[in-house]
């Protein structure tokens, strides 16, 4: 069985990079997917920086990143190449080229570069919820063995370095059990307000203690509220105090004037609702 | 052994299987959890646990097990103690820190270290007796204590395992709980179907090019239906008196129904109590629009989705209703019964809770349609319902 004890240097851990900043969790998940090679798939509220956790596994392991945005039309086989069949046709028409060398229309998806890359490389599959339901289990294969077939030549892919897979959710979708069961899982917490201060802080160094603590208590205070239908996220408060910063503001109050709302709050009902709770008071607030 | 552990996240409904087991088995073999209770909560969590909606099933179990409520978790316990005093596995411990572990008696500190798991309730980052982050405990990290016994790596302002498990972060994320906008939205994108039917035809180039070549390279357009979501959805509710508590929650739904992009079409109608000869439309204007007419047209392909508690006076549910015409005159239960006659696939979304459908006309109205609670995994079942076959 499982009794040997593996040397720990097998493996680079990952401990967040500057930028990027870890909580125990998270740095868990990417570990156990690091070391059982297996997908990581993260899913969290939007705009808690899945996509950026990839950039930050890419740059502490010294690795590409290869990027692969899925979307609603998106099909497995497209990750790992496109046979370019409306290029082919041209040619032949104007002669361009040797038709008869299919591999020259061969063109390598996401998926396809990583497995054939030199060296290992980061490939993060963003929003995997967003394709066909049936698209996750058409990949299974390929993530599985890390090598597949192209049907038009005959010439086999194989991944000489395993590269780290890391999916991202935003759980639009169910996905499927047999797709979930090979994945290390991670759902990235809202931070409190303690990492996020510190997540400010990254972004913002050197940012004046009050105001701090003033947009962090309107933050906070505006995500509180049940009527507002998109809660700002982590992203929103960053560029809210970019925002502030760049205007030279110095002090902000949770009141109605607050400045630069449209940097939190971006749907029109919930600028209403926002009011409203305002002038509302407690009694609506939860 | 920690298999009793996933029997029992079995019991809670989290799926593990083999496939879990293994894992979980080949990360601590490697030492990923880092010889220490954290860590293995962190790893079992990330290996064991694959959607939000099971984490606060894992919690709980894990903070039962952990905190000695069933006798049976002993085991488990000693088997968790033995990887903590095993430092092999534990690759920061430098020299002088692995002595120090070795001078202590080791029998005594895991005798504390265990009835302090038990006795912890919560978080707790400093101070010099529980088990946490800081101060300087012999337990926990990133602590003083010249002699403890490390829980985790070093860092700052995180929660512990235990700690986190037992605040129960992830009851939000259950999906028996009553929904959010956002959450209904993923339950009703679910109903997204593609079929290649109707439109425009848009040209098929992979068998364009086959044909053409096959016809010596003559060209030969060949063309296909695109590919469109195709669900039509009718949207039921009763804004009537009783579900005034409901009222934020079914303006969740609809508000949810109106932002999903993949129907291809979606009505949505208010009644009152019961549906009668008419309903009335949702936009400002609250045109009645009769049953009759909506039948008409509609096909029986629209999937019909009814919101509402059901219950009500019987009058209401049996009783003739006030229609100025004779064909009017029916019955509400009569309506509802025309309306599942129509649609091939509907649903009755009911925000009560399960326990609290004793009302008889709840049982009435269960009679003619599946009733399903307002909640995530209610929804999922009424989607399932309204996608499963294509015939009652």
């Amino acid at each position: 069985m499982l009794r040997c004890r593996l040397p720990m240097t097998e493996f680079r851990r990952f401990r967040g990079t500057s930028r990027y900043l870890t909580n125990d969790s998270l740095e868990a998940a990417v570990n156990c997917a690091l070391a059982l090679e297996r997908p990581l798939l993260v899913k969290g509220e939007p705009g808690t920086g899945k996509t950026l956790l990839a950039e930050a596994i890419a740059e502490a392991l010294a690795c590409p990143l290869i990027t692969w945005h899925v979307k609603s039309t998106t099909r497995a086989a497209d990750g790992l190449y496109v046979y370019d069949t409306v290029q082919r046709l041209y040619d032949s028409r104007f002669e361009d080229g040797d038709v008869r060398d299919i591999r020259r229309y061969i063109k390598l998806g996401p998926l396809g570069e990583a497995l054939r890359a030199e060296a290992r490389s980061v490939l993060l599959i963003d929003e995997v919820d967003k394709a066909d339901l049936e698209f996750p289990n058409d990949l299974l294969h390929e993530l599985d063995r890390m090598r597949f077939r192209i049907q038009e030549t005959g010439e086999e892919v194989v991944a000489r370095h395993r590269p780290v897979v890391m999916i991202t959710s935003n759980n639009e979708k169910e996905l499927p059990d047999a797709f979930l069961r090979r994945c290390v899982f991670h759902f990235i917490d809202f931070p409190d307000e303690a990492f996020m201060r510190r997540i400010v802080d990254v972004h913002h160094p050197g940012l004046d203690e009050r105001l701090i603590a003033q947009t962090l208590a309107a933050f906070f205070e505006i995500r509180k509220m049940t009527r507002v239908r998109k809660r700002p996220s982590t992203s929103e408060l960053i560029d809210w105090i970019a925002v502030l910063r760049k205007a030279g503001i110095a002090e902000v109050r949770l009141d109605r004037s607050l400045p630069f709302l449209g940097a939190l709050l971006k749907k029109e009902q919930d600028l209403v609702a926002f009011a409203d709770q305002l002038a509302g008071g407690a009694r609506h607030r939860s | 052994m920690f298999i009793r552990f996933l029997y029992e996240l079995r019991a809670r409904q989290v799926p593990v299987g083999v496939q879990e087991a293994v894992s979980l088995a080949a990360a601590l073999a490697r030492g990923l959890h880092e010889s220490s209770l954290d860590g293995f909560y962190f790893t079992a969590r990330a290996l064991l646990v694959h959607s939000e909606r099971h984490l606060d099933d894992f919690d709980l179990v894990f903070a039962e097990h952990f905190r000695g409520v069933p006798g049976a978790a002993a085991k488990l316990l000693d088997e968790l103690l033995e990887w903590l005093e095993d430092p092999a596995t534990r690759p920061e411990l430098d020299a002088a820190e692995r002595a120090s572990i070795e001078a202590l008696d080791l029998a005594e500190l895991r005798r504390r270290f265990e009835q302090r798991l038990r006795e912890q309730r919560e978080r707790h980052d400093g101070g010099s007796h529980w088990i946490g982050t800081g101060g300087t405990s012999p337990f926990g990290r990133g602590g003083a204590h010249p002699s403890g016994l490390a829980v985790g790596a070093a860092g700052s302002g995180q929660r512990s395992g235990l700690a986190s498990a037992g605040a129960r972060l992830y009851r939000p994320y259950r999906s028996d709980v009553v929904l959010d906008v956002r959450q209904i939205e993923v339950a009703l994108r679910k109903l997204r179907a593609f079929a290649r039917e109707g439109a425009e035809p848009e040209l098929d180039v992979d068998a364009t090019i086959d044909r053409t070549a096959r016809n010596a390279g003559e060209l030969e357009i060949v063309t296909r239906p695109p590919r469109r979501a195709n669900t039509r959805v009718i949207l039921m509710m009763d804004v009537g008196g009783s579900m005034d508590p409901h009222a934020l929650l079914v303006s969740q739904l609809f508000s949810a129904a109106r932002r999903a992009t993949h129907f291809r079409e979606l009505r949505a109608y208010t009644f009152h109590n019961c549906v009668y000869g008419e309903v009335y439309e949702t936009d400002a204007h609250q045109r009645a629009v009769s049953v009759a007419t909506l039948l008409g047209e509609c096909g029986k392909h629209y999937k019909l989705v009814l919101v509402g508690d059901a219950s009500m006076a019987s009058y209401e549910l049996f009783g003739a209703s006030y229609g100025s015409r004779a064909e009017e005159r029916i019955s509400g239960i009569a309506w509802l019964g025309a309306l599942r006659q129509h649609f091939e696939r509907s649903v009755w979304l009911n925000p009560d809770p399960p326990s609290a459908w004793s009302h008889y006309t709840v049982s009435a109205v269960r009679e003619v349609f599946p009733m399903f609670p307002l909640t995530l995994d209610g929804v999922g079942d009424a989607v399932l319902e309204l996608t499963r076959g294509r015939s009652r």
